[in-house]
């Protein structure tokens, strides 16, 4: 069975980027642009790696790593988090509720789906 | 000897005396010419004691009353010879307090009463008139003399026209001497030199006159000593009281009379010329005493019967062909009443003016403030008013007074008068108990007994005092008397008056100062003043010091800290001689390290804590206070510091809100740059990912390819638009946008935002209700900027209004010289909590791609509004979103710097 990817990201041309080249690495992505929701469905199916977008509207990208990190079903989940904002702040911050890789927009392709694997160990 | 001559040989007198004095002015203000200062010329300023009265009336007095003249130079011997003591405390108390009048003095000792002052003045001017008038009377008398002389019969008229021409020209004389210039301690080099040459003068006049009388019109000594014994008139036998009485008289005069405090005390200028003065004055009094007795007995032989004897020194040469010598006993008597009138007149105007007149003003002009450029210039002319007042006061009692009275008689009124002073100064000198209160109930008693009975009954019978009082008492009391107080009927009026005026002043004054307490200040006075010898002096020295320098070090090392305490007493140690840090006590180690001191705790606590610790000398009451005032100066000082650091506790508060400012303008800075950073790496992100997949993607579709072409082409575009909306927000923000104002149809331009709008969501069906007529109106603005905002609206509406059946209405409104547009569509509205920042950067509500911006066109649409002398708003309750542009029919054109037209003309493709 694929690998899954879940992308939570509100700008749709980026979250299609990434769909577009993980599906070609043989990734099965899920898309959504509801934070909110996400969380929901990422308790009772996680995928193998969440990518994450920082700048969400309401529900922002540190509240729901926070939420996942509280979760022990959650807890060890890889997540990429990606960002456009691009301050040292935002990096440390998310360093320290756990985030296991961080990544600046724009970002190189090859270095998404790298990531992805390093983190899946495949 | 022709009238003419004489005034002439007056006016040259006065004009010497003016080279003199004027000489003397210069030679002092230069610092040269020191002996113009000196003992002798101090000793010959004394004899302004010596006046018209001494010169004149002194032959008169002794042939109507024999040796009694006596008493008048015998009171000053005395004083001068056995009460030096007294006289050197007054003026040690007058240098050290600087005293500028006997006025001063007691008001100073009494508490620095300026009722005192006033009492005393008014007292000194009452006494001191009759004086001058005195003194007018004897220059317009022997005028007279010499013009009657050829057989001219002497008018009254003609004497008092005389008397006017002396009192103006004195009072020209005096005020040119004694205001030139405003002296802390009112001392006048010039006034004095020229009293001191007048004294001469009146000296070798009157001894001329007696060589002349004894050598050459007697046989000599024995001669004369014969013709005295022949003429053994009654009076010629001592009374014991009178002489009591005159004695006591004119020895309090010659300390009370203001012109001899003036000379003896505040034109002293160093307590040593006492000593010389103590035997010199008296030996002057001699020696113008000398001849009197002669004068008299060899006039009252020669004289024709009914010759006035008060002339006998000038008319006794002219009876004898002498003229030259009767113009030299002139100029005598002239000198003897000039001296008089100047030292006299200048003392009163001082005490009038700084006891009366200028604290008058002071309190008259309070609320103004004077500088003391001003303050010198009115006291100057004050001075000079006082001293043509007191003059003229001369002068009127003169004219007043007819002239009729023999002049030592005029002599003694003044001096009970001024007599009244001395127990408030022999207080203010001896006893410390004495207090203000005691001193004016007594200065007032003794003022009003003279007043009543002596001054107002000298005037003669109904002058001032009618015959009746004088007669039988004031309302008919008899006990009232003027010349019989309670019935004391036996002695003369002149002892009378004395008797009772000095008893009751120095009574009341005593009981007075029993029954009150005397306030701080007059206590703290009161012990400068009599203890004025207890306390060192201005130079003061130490002598048998009996410390250790182990003492002193310790104390020496708190006041100077350790080091520098040390250090000092290393090096002075050194100078002697000696290794290590205690050097011997000498009195030169000890000023040394006062003077050291004084500089970190001023010099009275330096001194009063290096006696307590030496132990020579006790600390003075003088001490504690210089103490005081120097702790006074530093509370002063230390409450100016914190005022300074209040002021800077202020700048540092100030400080700190332009800090807090500043970073929070700085947080909004790193802020603002972050939500460019983010809108500006968005359609980066997309650019960049999708040129990647093209670029290494080989088996694509077209279809794809056409697609992710296109999102590149939209998100390029979207930066660019980005990058438009900040250059234009900044040139409006900062006011540099240039503005196309012209006439213009609203409706065209309403016409032409709704068809640039139509190519957002163009396919969606949005109705615009319109009402053609109100917009039909001309305005004068920046047509293309206001359809920006317009289309701006519009297109929002287009994007967000979320009704099945979008639909718009517009609403023109004219409203005075203002107009207003409503946009109001009929969707869900923005919620009230947003609807406060729906006009600030990037604040995008929904996301992104609906938008299709970075949230700026609202922003942007705010400062435009702004820069149309307009605004727009958003207004709740309207149904759905709901925005109100308002702006000037007319927009006024400001001047401006023109701009380079950035990112205009862009309303077609504003979001």
């Amino acid at each position: 069975m694929d690998k899954r990817v879940l992308v939570i990201e509100d700008e749709p041309n980026i979250s299609e980027a990434i769909r577009f080249i993980l599906t070609r690495d043989g990734w099965h992505v899920d898309v959504t642009a509801d934070g909110v929701a996400a969380v929901g469905a990422l308790q009772t199916n996680p995928p193998d790696v969440l990518i994450l977008d920082l700048m969400l509207p309401g529900f922002s990208g540190f509240d729901i790593l926070k939420t996942l990190r509280a979760n022990p079903a959650t807890q060890a989940m890889p997540v990429l988090m990606l960002t456009a904002k691009g301050q040292a702040a935002d990096r440390e911050e998310a360093e320290r509720l756990g985030v296991t890789r961080f990544m600046t927009k724009p970002f190189a392709n090859a270095e998404v789906v790298a990531a992805v694997q390093e983190m899946t160990g495949t | 000897m022709s009238f003419n001559l004489l005034v002439l040989t007056c006016i040259a007198y006065v004009i010497l005396l003016f080279f003199v004095a004027s000489a003397a002015e210069r030679s002092a203000q230069q610092g040269r010419a020191k002996w113009l200062r000196s003992p002798l010329v101090y000793t010959l300023s004394l004899s302004v004691y010596c006046t018209a009265w001494t010169f004149y009336g002194a032959v008169g007095y002794a042939a109507r009353s024999g040796l009694e003249f006596m008493t008048i130079y015998l009171g000053p011997t005395l004083v001068f010879v056995g009460w030096w003591v007294l006289l050197r405390k007054l003026v040690r108390i007058g240098r050290e307090h600087r005293v500028t009048s006997i006025a001063d003095l007691i008001s100073a000792r009494y508490g620095k009463s300026n009722l005192l002052g006033v009492i005393v003045t008014l007292l000194c001017v009452a006494a001191g008139t009759p004086y001058i008038a005195l003194q007018l009377q004897s220059i317009a008398l022997s005028f007279t003399v010499f013009v009657s002389d050829p057989g001219r019969v002497p008018l009254a008229a003609d004497k008092n026209i005389i008397a006017f021409w002396v009192a103006a020209g004195l009072t020209f004389f005096t005020i040119a001497f004694g205001t030139r210039n405003l002296d802390a301690n009112e001392q006048h080099h010039g006034v004095v030199t020229a009293i001191a040459v007048e004294a001469v003068v009146k000296l070798i006049a009157l001894i001329a006159v007696g060589i002349f009388v004894v050598w050459f019109v007697a046989s000599g000594p024995s001669d004369i000593l014969a013709r005295i014994d022949a003429q053994a008139l009654p009076e010629w036998t001592i009374q014991p009281g009178r002489w009591t009485g005159l004695i006591l008289l004119s020895a309090i005069a010659i300390i009370c009379l203001p012109r001899m405090f003036q000379v003896t005390v505040v034109e002293n200028i160093d307590d040593k010329h006492l000593a010389t003065a103590s035997w010199a004055f008296p030996l002057y009094l001699f020696l113008i005493s000398l001849f009197v007795l002669p004068i008299a007995v060899i006039g009252m032989e020669l004289m024709p019967e009914g010759a006035n004897p008060d002339m006998f020194v000038l008319t006794l040469p002219l009876h004898l062909g002498q003229d030259g010598l009767a113009l030299l006993s002139f100029l005598g008597g002239f000198s003897a009443a000039t001296s008089m009138v100047i030292v006299a007149s200048l003392a009163l105007a001082t005490m009038v003016s700084n006891h009366i007149v200028v604290p008058l003003w002071l309190k008259l002009r309070a609320a103004r403030n004077l500088d003391s450029g001003n303050m010198r210039l009115l006291v100057l002319s004050v001075r000079r008013l006082s001293i043509s007042l007191i003059l003229a006061l001369g002068y009127i009692y003169y004219i007043i007074s007819g002239g009729s009275e023999a002049l030592a008689a005029i002599g003694l009124v003044a001096f009970v008068g001024v007599a009244q002073a001395l127990p408030a100064l022999m207080g203010a000198l001896f006893w410390r108990g004495a207090s203000r209160n005691g001193a004016a109930l007594g200065l007032s008693i003794g003022a009003c007994l003279w007043f009543y009975s002596l001054f107002l009954p000298s005037f003669g019978p109904d002058v001032m005092i009618s015959a009746q009082v004088l007669e039988h008492g004031l309302w008919g009391q008899s006990w009232l008397r003027p010349y019989s107080l309670f019935g004391l009927t036996t002695l003369d009026p002149l002892l009378h008056a004395l008797f009772w005026s000095l008893l009751l002043n120095t009574l009341a004054f005593c009981l007075g100062s029993l029954l009150s307490f005397p306030s701080p200040i007059e206590r703290v006075q009161g012990a400068l003043f009599v203890n004025i010898f207890d306390r060192p002096g201005p130079t003061r020295s130490w002598t048998n010091p009996v410390a250790q320098a182990e003492d002193l070090l310790p104390m020496a090392q708190r006041i100077l800290g350790a080091s520098e305490g040390q250090a000092f007493f290393r090096a002075q140690a050194e100078l002697q001689g000696k290794s290590g840090f205690l050097p011997d006590i000498t009195p030169e180690f000890l000023q040394g390290l006062e003077l050291k001191m004084s500089g970190s705790v001023g010099a009275a606590t330096a001194h009063a804590m290096i006696s307590q610790t030496v132990g020579t000398a006790v600390v003075s009451v003088e001490d504690l206070m210089a103490v005081a005032s120097e702790t006074a100066q530093i509370i002063e000082y230390s409450s100016q510091l914190e005022a300074k650091s209040e002021e800077l506790t202020r700048t540092a508060r100030k400080l700190r809100d332009a800090n807090e400012k500043l970073r929070t303008l700085s947080d909004q800075k790193d802020a603002f740059l972050s939500q460019i950073s983010h809108e500006l790496r968005t359609p980066m992100t997309s650019i960049r990912a999708f040129s990647e997949i093209m670029m290494d993607a080989g088996d694509m579709s077209v279809q794809e390819q056409a697609h992710f072409a296109r999102i590149i082409h939209d998100e390029s575009i979207r930066l660019t638009r980005l990058l438009d909306d900040l250059l234009d927000l900044s040139v409006l923000e900062h006011g540099q946008v240039s503005l196309d104002i012209r006439a213009v149809n609203l409706r065209d331009l309403i016409d032409k935002a709704i068809s640039a709008s139509k190519s957002v969501q163009a396919q969606r069906n949005f109705r615009i209700l319109r009402s053609r007529d109100p917009e039909d109106v001309e305005i004068v603005t920046d047509s293309g900027r206001l359809t920006q905002v317009f289309i701006n609206i519009l297109s929002n509406a287009r994007k967000y209004c979320d009704a099945t059946d979008p639909q718009m209405k517009i609403i023109v409104r004219q409203r005075k010289t203002m107009l207003e547009v409503d946009f109001i569509d009929n969707g869900s509205g923005i919620p009230r909590d947003k609807q406060a920042l729906i006009f600030e950067k990037f604040s995008r509500l929904t996301d992104s791609l609906q938008a299709g911006g970075a949230g700026l066109g609202l922003a942007i649409c705010r400062e435009i509004m702004n820069n149309l002398g307009g605004d727009i708003d958003y207004v709740p309750g309207q149904g759905g979103a709901a925005f109100r542009v308002s702006l000037p029919l007319v927009l006024e054109r400001k001047p401006m710097a023109a701009q380079p037209p950035a990112a205009l003309a862009r309303a077609e493709d504003a979001d």
